[in-house]
């Protein structure tokens, strides 16, 4: 019956009217309970997706989907242009990339369930500032993403690519921003929607084709012109170029392959160095934290 | 428990709150003495929620004052919440947590201090009887227990002012009963004082004072009992064989409009138990024969019709009297 209660209380254990009652205090607000406030929203985040196994399942059946069957399918029609390189090897950042993004989109979208379902209102009416809210939705979405990045990070042998320590810790790394990225531009637009249909339409809208642009599943160099414009746009472009990058600087292919299918993000002819592609990265997902945060604080 | 002896819990001053052209509070004052329990009564969109929600700090008025366990609604909003519990009227809970997650979460979020969260969850568990259901997911629970979580969570951080706003709507009768339990108890046990919304008549009799809430304005504000004793009529119930007959002996004899109601001659007199044996005494042979006659005390709901001239249940079928309001209100919470 008893749990751990360190107070020697004199409570007979089933009588109310002998139970002294615990007075609790609050205290004034400080970084101290923004902290806290930050780590139980981040830690709500991790609970909720711990318990929802069919979603770790489902959430991995597109990018596993897109990987195997859409690149094992093409692999015989890409022969000639991939120069001995498999298909699946060459999809592989991208898929990863998908992985993340897709789980922290959904991850973003628990705030409008939440309001749907009113728990928002417990959280809104707490002595805690909006921000704390937002940071620690922002980083329980980005934990969860890379979670389940990890998941296809550890099938990466499968495909041809190999678990040298500085890849996994570099990609591990890019991924982490990504999910952050996703999450906080998630979050700046979930906080706005009332209802969830509307937001999982208006994130087919966008994210399909932020997906797509960004060269996940085709060489960035070489497209159309306007293709080559948008593809600089987007992005999402810059978290998946130097992930590819880290991923075939680990590869043992010909100098052919590399040309022709990691190229890479150029701004007039100059090769943008994946250092300042992940700073772009870093920087945005602040920016629209910034914004969610602003959004959030603006609401009643 | 009066108001009168222990300090000021809660200080309204002129409390407007205007959406759009409606206004949905129209100035209402009043105070609510530290360890009350004080009732909010009126029909939906009477502008109940709206007062609670401006004093809970979710909404900011459009003019007047307010403030709450002794700060300002508007100017020290994180003072007032540290220090208010609320029970809303739709459920907040988080349905994929267990009980014990819920409160834990709610705990930080408040920052209660870490070791006294379990005995302090402990006490409320238990004194709501989820005790034994504490590691029981939400979303199984039945919605008396939703309900009675709700009030827990509340109370989890021991606050000095409790809000529950409907805390019994769409519940049956006996968990409804069972609830009024729980918070007469909290009353006695934590010094803590209580603000509620009710609809229900027969519940706002346990408060220890009410405000009539009709229109965005308070109409009346005293105890139940003595709220009753103003309306200053009794109500007699009469049977017969012949009801108009006797509807209408009685304005012809006695000069008092009587209705029909539910196949039975009701009408509202002074003094009641000294009208029935004039009654008997001066009604003509040739009329039908009195069958059956019962007295009954003016209840709330009799307060609430003498106020406003007509039934709470009325003022809510109305749609068009209230439409507006509610109207504005949703434009209100739509807009964010």
């Amino acid at each position: 019956m008893s749990t751990t209660v360190s107070k020697p209380t004199p409570l007979g254990e089933q009588d109310h009217d002998e139970t002294e009652v615990v007075r609790v205090h609050v205290p004034k607000r400080s970084l101290a309970s923004e902290l806290r406030a930050i780590k139980i929203v981040w830690r709500r985040e991790l609970i909720r997706f711990a318990s929802d196994r069919l979603r770790i399942v489902t959430q991995l059946v597109q990018p596993f989907l897109f990987l195997f069957v859409l690149g094992g399918g093409l692999q015989t029609l890409a022969r000639s242009g991939t120069h001995g390189v498999n298909l699946k090897t060459f999809i592989y950042p991208g898929i990863l990339c998908m992985a993340v993004m897709f789980t922290a989109m959904f991850s973003a979208a628990s705030i409008v369930w939440d309001r749907e379902f009113g728990f928002l209102r417990e959280m809104m009416v707490a002595p805690v500032r909006r921000s704390s809210i937002v940071i620690g939705k922002t980083l329980g979405g980005a934990t969860v993403a890379c979670a389940q990045g990890i998941i296809v990070l550890a099938i990466a042998g499968l495909v041809g690519v190999p678990y040298a320590p500085g890849l996994i810790l570099g990609v591990f790394g890019l991924q982490l921003l990504l999910a952050f990225t996703i999450t906080a531009f998630g979050l700046m637009i979930a906080i706005r929607i009332k209802q969830m249909q509307s937001f999982f339409g208006v994130m087919q809208m966008i994210i399909m084709p932020m997906y797509f642009i960004s060269g996940a599943m085709f060489p960035a160099s070489g497209l159309p012109t306007w293709l080559t414009i948008l593809n600089r746009l987007d992005p999402l472009a810059y978290a998946v170029d130097p992930m590819r990058r880290l991923v075939f600087s680990h590869l043992s292919i010909s100098p052919l392959a590399h040309r022709a299918l990691d190229s890479g993000i150029t701004w007039w002819g100059w090769r943008v160095p994946g250092l300042l592609e992940a700073g772009m990265i870093l920087i945005l997902g602040l920016i629209m934290l910034g914004v969610a945060i602003w959004e959030f604080s603006a609401t009643e | 428990m009066t108001a009168t002896t222990t300090a000021t819990a809660i200080q309204v001053d002129d409390l407007v709150k205007t959406f759009d052209q409606v206004r949905a509070v129209r100035g209402v004052s009043f105070e609510v003495g530290a360890g009350e329990v004080f009732g909010f009564l009126g029909p939906n969109g009477a502008g109940k929620s709206t007062t609670i929600n401006m004093l809970c700090t979710l909404m900011k008025p459009t003019s007047g004052s307010a403030t709450v366990a002794g700060h300002d609604i508007v100017r020290e909003r994180d003072d007032v919440r540290r220090n208010i519990g609320l029970v809303f009227q739709d459920p907040t809970l988080d349905n994929y947590l267990t009980a014990t997650q819920n409160l834990k979460l709610h705990a930080e979020l408040y920052g209660v201090e870490s070791g006294l969260v379990e005995p302090r969850m402990r006490q409320v568990l238990k004194m709501v009887g989820l005790w034994d259901r504490r590691d029981g997911v939400v979303g199984q629970f039945s919605g008396g227990m939703r309900r009675r979580l709700e009030i827990a969570r509340g109370l989890m951080h021991s606050p000095r002012v409790l809000f529950l706003d409907e805390p019994t709507i769409g519940l049956d009768p006996q968990t409804r009963r069972s609830i009024w339990d729980y918070i007469r108890q909290l009353q006695q046990r934590e010094e803590i004082t209580i603000f509620m919304t009710t609809h229900y008549m027969d519940e706002a009799e346990w408060c220890d004072r009410i405000a009539i809430m009709d229109h965005g304005e308070i109409v009346a504000l005293d105890g139940p009992d003595k709220l009753k004793a103003g309306v200053g009529t009794d109500r007699v119930t009469i049977q017969t064989d012949d009801n108009q007959a006797a509807i209408e002996a009685i304005r012809n004899q006695f000069d008092i409009e009587a209705k029909l109601s539910e196949g039975s001659v009701v009408f509202n007199v002074a003094k009641g138990e000294e009208f029935v044996p004039r009654l008997f005494s001066e009604w003509d042979g040739a009329h039908a024969p009195i069958l059956s006659v019962s007295i009954s005390r003016p209840t709330l709901d009799d307060v609430f019709m003498s106020f406003t001239g007509t039934s709470i249940r009325d003022a809510e079928e109305d749609p068009g009297r209230n439409r507006n309001r509610m109207m504005a209100m949703m434009h209100g919470g739509g807009r964010r």
